[in-house]
C-alpha cells in the first residue's frame, strides 16, 4: 500500500503528518525553515497563487484578494455566511448554492482555496519524502454536516490527493493521545479551534475508540475572540482619537488594510494575553498611533459570552452519551483557542477535572490523521476508531425533517432502507430531498440535496423502489436505488444544495493546471517582493512621522535606501531584493527605536522603550 | 450474529465484547486494500453489525426488536406510523391533546405553559415507569415464559412499547409547543 499522509485542515493554520515507520511515532513535518504550521491563508497574486506565510504576511496589505478562514464558508451558501461577510476584507458574491469569493480578478470557490493549502502540504511531504504522494487522510471537525466534508474531499482531488477518510478533529486528537497517554475509560475532548468548536465523548477501552456522543457548533472559534476584540479596540480609538479621525476624514471601519491591521494586533495581543497579565497595544495609523495597555481580565469580559456558547454543546453530548460530568475519566484540550485560561477554567469547572493538555493543542489533531493514515495503509492492526454521523439525517415531508431515518450519534457506518413509490401513471422520476439536522433545532437542519431516481414507466404506485442511504466511515452519504419488481438499479442524479457537481470539480482540476500555483522560484520571488512591500510601507511611515528626529544626513541615507529598494523590487533578482530590504531596515533602525521612545513616553514616563521592551 | 441466546437479558459486558471483536473483522478501515466491490460488501457489513448493536445493547429497542422477529415482521429502525394512543390512556390524554391543540393556534400565556411544563413531567415519568416496566419485569417475565405462554406476554410487551411509543410523541409534541429542545426523540431510549 503506498503511503498516506495525514493532514490538518484548518481555520487557521494546516498541518501535514505522518508516522515513522521506525518509532511508531507520529511526526509533523515542517517547511524547509523548520516550521511546522502552514498559515491557512491564500493570496491571488498577479504572478499566481502564494500560500502561507508568505499570504499571511501580506494580509494587511492586499486584503481584498488574500484569503483567510476560509474553512468557514466550505459547503455554505450565501445567506450561511452573510455575518461573516460582513467582516471578510475579500468579496463573497450572492447567489443560490455554495458560495463564491471574488478574488484576483476571478472568481472560485471555497474548496479551489483549500485545494491551494492542501497542494503547498502535499509538496511539502513530497519534498520530505522524496516520493509522489496520492493519498491523504484529511480531519474536519465533528459538528461538519455532509456538504462540508464533501466540500473537503473535494478540495483534496482538485489539489490532486484522494482522500482515503474524513476524520473528526477530536476523534483524531483522542487517537494520538491514545497511542501512550490514555488509559480505558470515558473521555471527553473539548476542541476549541480558529473558527468551529467540537465536543466528543469517547469510551476506549481494549484499542477501540468508540465515540459515544458529539456536539458542536461549526460557526465558533478563536476568530469570533479576536473580532469582538477588535471591534472594542475600534470604538476605542473612536473614542480617544475622533479628533485625528475627523481632521483626516478617516473612517476605520471602511478600510479594509486599517481593519486588517486591527484584527492581527487584536490577535496577537490575545495570544500574549495567555501568558501575560496585561500587554501594551501599539498600532501606528496614518496621521497618530494608537496605544493602550489590555488586561487579561478585560479580554475574559468580551470573550466570556463565546466561551459560554461551548457549554451548552457540552451537556448536551454528555445527555446524548447518556452519561453526567461526573462519570467522564478524562478531558482532552484540542486547538489553539484552549491556550486562553478562561476557557480552561470554564472547562475545568464543567467537567471537574483538570484537563489534560500535555500534547500540543496546535499539533495534536495532524498527528492523530497520521496515526489514522497508518492504520489505513496497515501500519497499525490493534487500534480501531468507530466514529459517530453528528447530524440526523432525514427526508422532507411537509417542510421539516418528517422521518428520522437515521439518527445523530449513530455509529458509522450505518444504513437506512426506506420503500417508494409513484403518485402518477407512468411516473419515470421520483424526487427526494434529503435534509440533515435536528428537528428542534430548525438553524441548524439544512437541504443536504436532492435524488432523482428514474425509473420505468409504470401505473402509479405500481413501483416498490427500496433506497438505501448509507452513511460511510467518512460521515458522507451514499444513496443507492432498486426497483424491486424489475431488480433493476434507479439511476440517481445527485443535485447538492451547497456542493460542487462532478463537472465542477473536473474542471476545476483542469483549471489547477492552468492557473497552476506559482513555482519554486516565482514564488520565492513573490515573497522577496512582499517583504520588501511591507518594510517599504514601514519606512515611509517612519520618515513621516519622525523626519525631525532624525538629522539631514540620517534622513537622506533612509532616502538612499529606501530608492535602491524601489528599484531593485522592480527586477527579477531576488537576491539583490533581499539585500536592499536588509539595507533599508539597517538604515531605519535608528529612527525605529526613537520613534517606540517618543511613542511609550506619554503613558510609561521617560524609561527607553527598550528597556521596557526588555523586562517583558 | 453475537452468539447470544434469543433472550431479552443480556451480558451487557459480553455484548461489547463481542461487538468490538466484530468491529474489527468488518470495518473498512482494515479492507483498505480490498478492490471497490469488496470493499462496498464490507462498508454494508458493518453497518448492519452497527445497527445490530445499537438494538441489542437497548433493553427498549431489544423488545422492539424481538416483537418484530416473534411477528415476523421486517425489521425496519424507527417507527414511521403515528403511534395510536392506548385505550386505556386516551381520558387522560384528552385534555392535554386539547391545550396542546389550542397552544398550536395561539400565543400560549404563562399559566397555560405552566400546567403544560407540568403535565409533561408527569408524562415524562409515566415514560420513565413504563420503560422500566418492559426492561425489568416484563422483560424477565418474557425470558421465563414456557413456548405456550408466550402469545399472552408478547401481547402485553407490544401494548407497553405502544403506550410508551404514544407518550413520547405526546411529550415530542409538547416540546415542540414549548419551543424547547426535546432530548427525547433522538436520545438513547
Amino acid at each position: 500500500m503506498s503511503r498516506i499522509i495525514g493532514i490538518d485542515l484548518g481555520t487557521t493554520n494546516s498541518l501535514v503528518a505522518y508516522v515513522d515507520e521506525a518509532t511508531g511515532l507520529p511526526r509533523v513535518i515542517p517547511d524547509a525553515e523548520g516550521r511546522p504550521l502552514l498559515p491557512s491563508v491564500v493570496a491571488f497574486t498577479p504572478d499566481g497563487i502564494v500560500v502561507g506565510e508568505a499570504a499571511r504576511r501580506q494580509l494587511a496589505r492586499r486584503p481584498a484578494d488574500t484569503v483567510y478562514s476560509v474553512k468557514r464558508l466550505m459547503g455554505r451558501g450565501f445567506d450561511d455566511v452573510k455575518d461573516d461577510a460582513r467582516y471578510l476584507p475579500f468579496r463573497i458574491l450572492p447567489g443560490e448554492g455554495l458560495v463564491k469569493l471574488a478574488v484576483g480578478g476571478r472568481e472560485v470557490t471555497p474548496p479551489e482555496v483549500s485545494a491551494a493549502v492542501l497542494k503547498a502540504l502535499k509538496e511539502r511531504a513530497e519534498r520530505h519524502f522524496g516520493e509522489a504522494i496520492e493519498k491523504a487522510v484529511v480531519t474536519v471537525p465533528a459538528y461538519f454536516n455532509d456538504a462540508q466534508r464533501q466540500a473537503t474531499k473535494d478540495a483534496g482531488r482538485i489539489a490532486g490527493l484522494d482522500v482515503v477518510r474524513i476524520v473528526n478533529e477530536p476523534t483524531a486528537a483522542s487517537l494520538a493521545y491514545g497511542l501512550h497517554r490514555l488509559s480505558a475509560g470515558v473521555i471527553a475532548v473539548y476542541d476549541l479551534g480558529g473558527g468551529t468548536f467540537d465536543v466528543s465523548i469517547l469510551r476506549v477501552k481494549d484499542g477501540v475508540f468508540e465515540v459515544l456522543a458529539t456536539n458542536g457548533d461549526t460557526h465558533l472559534g478563536g476568530d469570533d475572540f479576536d473580532r469582538v476584540l477588535a471591534l472594542w479596540l475600534l470604538e476605542d480609538i473612536a473614542a480617544r482619537h475622533h479628533a485625528e479621525l475627523d481632521r483626516d476624514c478617516v473612517d476605520l471601519a471602511r478600510d479594509p488594510e486599517a481593519m486588517q491591521e486591527l484584527r492581527l494586533a487584536a490577535e496577537a495581543a490575545k495570544i500574549r494575553l495567555s501568558s501575560e497579565e496585561r500587554t501594551t497595544l501599539t498600532l501606528p495609523f496614518a496621521g497618530f498611533t494608537y496605544r493602550r495597555e489590555i488586561t487579561r481580565a478585560e479580554l475574559e469580559r468580551l470573550v466570556e459570552p463565546l466561551v459560554a456558547r461551548t457549554l451548552g454543546p457540552c451537556r448536551r453530548a454528555l445527555a446524548d452519551a447518556g452519561l453526567t460530568a461526573a462519570d467522564i475519566d478524562e478531558v482532552v484540550l484540542v486547538g489553539g483557542s484552549t491556550r486562553v485560561p478562561l476557557v480552561r477554567r470554564r472547562v475545568q469547572a464543567l467537567f471537574g477535572k483538570p484537563p489534560h493538555s500535555q500534547l500540543n493543542p496546535d499539533e495534536v489533531v495532524a498527528l492523530g490523521a497520521a496515526v489514522q493514515a497508518y492504520i489505513l495503509a496497515g501500519g497499525i492492526t490493534n487500534m480501531l476508531l468507530l466514529d459517530v454521523t453528528p447530524l440526523s439525517l432525514g427526508i422532507e415531508s411537509l417542510g421539516g425533517i418528517g422521518n428520522v431515518l437515521i439518527a445523530r450519534n449513530t455509529t458509522i457506518p450505518t444504513s437506512a432502507r426506506e420503500m417508494f413509490t409513484t403518485s402518477v401513471d407512468g411516473q419515470t422520476l421520483v424526487d427526494l430531498h434529503v435534509l440533515q439536522g435536528e428537528r428542534e433545532l430548525a438553524k441548524d437542519c439544512r437541504s443536504l440535496g436532492r435524488f432523482e431516481l428514474r425509473i420505468d414507466p409504470m401505473p402509479a404506485g405500481m413501483p416498490k423502489i427500496e433506497v438505501t442511504f448509507l452513511i460511510d466511515a467518512n460521515g458522507i452519504l451514499q444513496v443507492q436505488a432498486k426497483e424491486q419488481r424489475s431488480g433493476k438499479a434507479a439511476s440517481i442524479e445527485v443535485k447538492p444544495t451547497y456542493g460542487l457537481s462532478e463537472a465542477e470539480v473536473e474542471r476545476m482540476i483542469e483549471d489547477s493546471f492552468t492557473y497552476a500555483e506559482a513555482d519554486v522560484e516565482t514564488r520565492m520571488l513573490i515573497e522577496a517582493r512582499n517583504e520588501a512591500d511591507t518594510v517599504l510601507v514601514h519606512a515611509e511611515r517612519a520618515l513621516k512621522q519622525g523626519a525631525q528626529l532624525v538629522d539631514a544626513d540620517e534622513r537622506a541615507a533612509i532616502e538612499a535606501a529606501v530608492a535602491a529598494l524601489r528599484a531593485a523590487r522592480a527586477g527579477d533578482d531576488r537576491d539583490r531584493i533581499r539585500e536592499a530590504t536588509t539595507a533599508v531596515n539597517r538604515a531605519t533602525e535608528h529612527l525605529a527605536e526613537l520613534l517606540m521612545d517618543a511613542a511609550l513616553k506619554g503613558a510609561l514616563g521617560s524609561r527607553r522603550a527598550t528597556e521596557i521592551l526588555g523586562e517583558r | 450474529m453475537f452468539g447470544l441466546p434469543r433472550a431479552l437479558a443480556v451480558d451487557a459486558a459480553e455484548l461489547q465484547r463481542k461487538f468490538y471483536v466484530l468491529a474489527r473483522e468488518h470495518h473498512p478501515d482494515f479492507h483498505q486494500a480490498a478492490p471497490p466491490d469488496e470493499r462496498a460488501r464490507v462498508e454494508a457489513t458493518s453497518a448492519i453489525v452497527n445497527a445490530a448493536y445499537r438494538t441489542l445493547r437497548d433493553p427498549i429497542a431489544r423488545v422492539d426488536y424481538l416483537v418484530r422477529l416473534e411477528e415476523g415482521r421486517e425489521t425496519k429502525e424507527g417507527a414511521t406510523d403515528r403511534p395510536k394512543g392506548p385505550p386505556a390512556l386516551l381520558q387522560e390524554m384528552f385534555e392535554i391533546q386539547e391545550a396542546l391543540a389550542e397552544a398550536k393556534t395561539g400565543a400560549l400565556d404563562d399559566a397555560a405553559r405552566a400546567t403544560l411544563v407540568e403535565q409533561r413531567e408527569g408524562l415524562r415519568a409515566r415514560m420513565a415507569e413504563e420503560e422500566a416496566r418492559l426492561a425489568g419485569p416484563l422483560s424477565a417475565r418474557w425470558d421465563a415464559a414456557a413456548p405456550a405462554e408466550r402469545p399472552a406476554v408478547l401481547a402485553v410487551l407490544k401494548e407497553a412499547l405502544a403506550t410508551r411509543a404514544y407518550l413520547r410523541t405526546v411529550i415530542g409534541d409538547l416540546n415542540e409547543v414549548l419551543g424547547e429542545e426535546t432530548s427525547v426523540a433522538h436520545h438513547r431510549h
